[in-house]
C-alpha cells in the first residue's frame, strides 16, 4: 500500500509531508509568513528597521492606509471593492486645507466627513442599491472625485499659514500621553470597528453577504442596504485618513491621494480578507497595514527606490489572491 | 399610424437599408449623442469645425483609441484590461530610453514586444492561475507604474533619434500618420473581429464560457490572444504618444485605461463579455475625443473631462443593466427583430 492511499483511506495520524504543510499554513495564512520571512531578511541587513525610533515612525506613517483599510475592510467582507478612496483623500484633505484657511479648523473638519459620507452615500447607491459592478463603478467614481477635485482646486496647491498656530495640528503631529495622535485614532478605530464587524448583528449581515449572497438576502439580509453602509464606513474612514494627512502636511494638492486605494486595497487582502469576500478580520488588516508599512519603510532602509513598493504591491496581490484561490481548490494552476 | 402597422406596410426592399441604419443607430444611441455634440460644439465655436482642429481631435481620438481596439477585443471575451494606461507610460518610456543603445527599429521592436509580452503575462495569470482579470490587471496597473520609473526614471526624456520624432508628427495632407495608422487598425480588428474564427470563438467565449469550453473551443488560447493584442496595441499607443511628442514622461497614459473603457463602454459593449465591436467603439473614442476638445474651446476646465468620463461609465454601466429592454422605441426593435 502506497503511501498516498494510505493518508487517502485516513489511516495514521495527519499527513506529515511538506506539501501538505505548506497548503495548510497558506490556507490559514495566505502569503503572510514569506512576506514576515522577508521582513526578517530585511531587518537582519538593515537593524535599523526595528530601531525604536524607526518602529515610532513607520507606525505613524501606517496610520494613514491604516485608517482606511479599516473601512476598506468592511467593503471588502462584503465581497466588494473601492477604488475611489484615493481619490476621495485627496478631495478630503483638499477641503480641510482650504476650509481651515477660510472658515477655521473646526468647519474644516465637519466639512470633511460630510463630504465623505455623501460621496459614500453615492458609492453606496450606485453599487448597493443599483447594483452596478463595484470595481468599474468605483472607477468611474475615482475619475469623476479627481476631475472635482482639480476643478475645485484649479490644480492649485494649497498650505496652512500659520501651521504652529492651529489646534488641527493634533490630527497628525500631535501626541497624547506621549504617544502619537494618528497611531491613538488607528487602534480606537481599529477597536471601534472591530466590535461592529465581529460582535453586532450589522458585522455578521457583512460576512454573510460576502459568503453568499443570494443566501444572505433569502434570510432576510437586507443586501441594499448593508452594502451601502459598508460604502459609507469606507468613504467615513478615509475622510477621517484625510485629517490626518492634512494636519501632518499642513497643505494639499489635487492629487495628494491618488494611488492610495492600491496601498490599502494589499494591505487589507495580505491581512488575510478574501478578495471573493467572506472572510477576514480587523485584526488581521492592522497586521497586514504594519507589514506592509514596515516592507516599504524596510525597502527604503535598503536604499531602494520607493517606487520599488508598487512592484512589490503588484506581487502581494497577485500571489495572496493566487495563494488563497490555489488553496480552496487544491491545485496551484486552473 | 402605429409604429407596427408602419412595418407592416413598408414597401419592401427600398427601405430596409434605412431601416438598417436607422435601427442601428437608435439601438445604440453613441452615433446619435456623437452629432449632438459635434453640432452643439459647432455652434458655440467656430474654429471647432477647422481642418487643423478635425485633425486635431482624430488625432487625440487616435491615442486612446489603440486602447479601446484592444480593449474591445478584452471585453468581448468575457474580460478586462485595467493595466493598459500603465503600459502606456512603459512602453513609450522603453521606445526612448533603448533608442541610444538599440537604435531605432530595435527599440520600436522592444518596445512593442514589451507590451505584448505584459499582456501574455496578465493572460496567463488570468488563464492559468485562474484569478479574475479585473484584478490582475489592477494590480499590474500599480506595478507596471513601478516599472515605467525603474526603466525611465522621474523625468522626461528626449528621443534621441529624430526619425522617430519625425515619424510621430508626419502626415498625409492633413491627417496624421497615427491617426490613418489607428483607422486601418481599427478595419483589421472588425475584421477580424467579424469574419474570423478568432473573433466569432471571442464572442462564443463572452456569451457563455462553460458553453464555449463544451463546444471544444480553445479558450484560453483566444484569451490570451486578446490580452495579447490589447498589450501590444497599448504599446503601439505608448510609441505614438512618444513619437508625437518627441519624449517619454512616466506619467504618458495615465488614466487612458478609464478613457478606453468608457469609449468600449459607451459603443454598447457589454463589460460582462460577449457583445461589442470596434465600429460602435470608436463612437464611443470620437464621443469623448470631441467631448475633450470642445470643452477646452469653450475655455472650460479641461478637469470636467474627468468627470465626464466618470459619468459617462456610470450611464454605460447603467445602460447595460438595461440592455435587455432597449433604450428607444422597445417595439419597434423588438418588432424588426423577430421578423427578421
Amino acid at each position: 500500500m502506497s503511501e498516498n492511499a494510505f493518508v487517502a483511506a485516513g489511516g495514521g495520524a495527519k499527513p506529515h509531508n511538506f506539501v501538505a504543510a505548506s497548503r495548510e499554513i497558506v490556507a490559514r495564512f495566505g502569503v503572510l509568513p514569506v512576506f514576515v520571512v522577508v521582513l526578517g531578511v530585511i531587518a537582519g541587513v538593515a537593524p535599523a528597521l526595528l530601531r525604536g525610533d524607526n518602529i515610532a515612525l513607520v507606525l505613524r506613517e501606517s496610520s494613514i492606509v491604516g485608517v482606511m483599510a479599516l473601512g476598506a475592510t468592511f467593503v471588502m467582507v462584503a465581497g466588494r471593492i473601492d477604488l475611489s478612496i484615493g481619490s476621495l483623500l485627496s478631495l478630503c484633505s483638499y477641503v480641510a486645507i482650504n476650509l481651515h484657511e477660510s472658515v477655521g479648523p473646526g468647519a474644516a473638519a465637519l466639512a470633511v466627513v460630510a463630504v465623505g459620507a455623501f460621496v459614500g452615500v453615492v458609492n453606496g447607491v450606485i453599487v448597493g442599491w443599483v447594483r452596478l459592478n463595484p470595481l468599474i463603478a468605483t472607477l468611474a467614481m475615482m475619475s469623476l472625485l479627481q476631475g472635482l477635485t482639480l476643478v475645485y482646486s484649479g490644480g492649485a496647491n494649497v498650505y496652512v499659514e500659520h501651521a504652529d498656530a492651529t489646534w488641527f495640528a493634533v490630527f497628525g503631529r500631535g501626541y497624547v500621553l506621549g504617544a502619537p495622535t494618528p497611531v491613538l485614532i488607528f487602534v480606537a478605530l481599529a477597536l471601534v470597528l472591530g466590535v461592529l464587524l465581529h460582535m453586532t448583528p450589522f458585522g455578521r449581515r457583512i460576512y454573510a453577504i460576502g459568503g453568499n449572497e443570494i443566501a444572505a438576502a433569502y434570510s432576510g439580509v437586507d443586501v441594499r442596504w448593508t452594502v451601502s453602509i459598508a460604502y459609507v464606513l469606507g468613504a467615513l474612514t478615509t475622510s477621517v485618513a484625510s485629517l490626518i494627512i492634512a494636519s501632518r502636511v499642513m497643505g494639499a494638492q489635487a492629487n495628494t491621494g491618488d494611488g492610495y486605494q492600491f496601498a490599502v486595497i494589499s494591505a487589507v487582502i495580505l491581512g488575510g480578507t478574501s478578495f471573493l469576500g467572506g472572510s477576514g478580520t480587523i485584526a488581521g488588516t492592522v497586521i497586514g497595514v504594519v507589514l506592509l508599512a514596515f516592507m516599504q519603510n524596510g525597502l527604503l532602509l535598503l536604499g531602494l527606490p520607493y517606487y520599488l513598493q508598487w512592484i512589490v504591491t503588484w506581487a502581494v496581490i497577485i500571489s495572496a489572491v493566487w495563494a488563497e484561490l490555489a488553496a480552496k481548490r487544491k491545485r496551484l494552476f486552473l | 399610424m402605429t409604429v407596427s402597422s408602419y412595418l407592416e406596410s413598408r414597401p419592401a426592399v427600398a427601405f430596409r437599408v434605412f431601416d438598417h441604419v436607422a435601427i442601428g443607430a437608435l439601438r445604440n444611441p453613441i452615433w446619435l449623442s456623437l452629432l449632438v455634440a459635434i453640432a452643439f460644439f459647432a455652434a458655440r465655436s467656430p474654429h471647432f469645425l477647422s481642418l487643423f482642429n478635425i485633425s486635431n481631435i482624430l488625432l487625440q481620438a487616435a491615442f486612446f483609441g489603440f486602447l479601446a481596439i484592444g480593449l474591445t477585443l478584452v471585453i468581448v471575451s468575457g474580460h478586462i484590461d485595467l493595466s493598459v494606461g500603465s503600459l502606456v507610460g512603459l512602453t513609450a518610456g522603453l521606445g526612448v530610453v533603448l533608442q541610444p543603445t538599440l537604435g531605432l527599429p530595435l527599440s520600436v521592436l522592444a518596445a512593442l514586444s514589451a507590451g505584448a509580452a505584459v499582456g501574455v503575462f496578465n493572460g496567463v495569470l488570468v488563464e492559468r492561475l485562474g484569478i479574475n482579470s479585473l484584478i490582475v490587471t489592477l494590480a499590474a496597473m500599480i506595478g507596471l507604474k513601478g516599472l515605467t520609473f525603474a526603466i525611465v526614471g522621474e523625468e522626461s526624456i528626449i528621443a534621441e533619434s529624430t526619425a522617430f520624432s519625425q515619424l510621430g508628427s508626419f502626415r498625409i495632407g492633413s491627417i496624421h500618420l497615427i491617426t490613418i495608422t489607428f483607422f486601418v487598425l481599427l478595419i483589421v480588428a472588425n475584421w477580424v473581429l467579424t469574419t474570423t474564427r478568432h473573433g466569432r470563438e471571442a464572442y462564443a467565449i463572452g456569451g457563455n464560457r462553460t458553453a464555449a469550453v463544451n463546444a471544444g473551443i480553445r479558450v484560453r488560447r483566444h484569451v490570451i490572444i486578446n490580452f495579447a493584442v490589447s498589450g501590444f496595441l497599448a504599446g503601439l499607443c505608448g510609441l505614438a504618444i512618444s513619437a508625437n511628442m518627441g519624449a517619454a514622461v512616466p506619467t504618458y497614459g495615465d488614466g487612458y485605461e478609464g478613457w478606453a473603457i468608457a469609449a468600449v463602454a459607451l459603443g454598447g459593449a457589454k463589460l460582462t463579455g460577449g457583445s461589442g465591436n470596434v465600429v460602435n467603439s470608436l463612437g464611443g473614442v470620437l464621443l469623448l475625443a470631441v467631448l475633450r476638445n470642445g470643452l477646452n474651446l469653450a475655455h472650460l476646465s479641461a478637469h470636467y473631462v474627468l468627470v465626464a468620463i466618470g459619468v459617462a461609465l456610470l450611464v454605460a454601466l447603467l445602460l447595460e443593466k438595461r440592455s435587455g429592454a432597449p433604450i428607444i422605441l422597445p417595439n419597434l426593435i423588438t418588432k424588426h427583430r423577430r421578423r427578421a
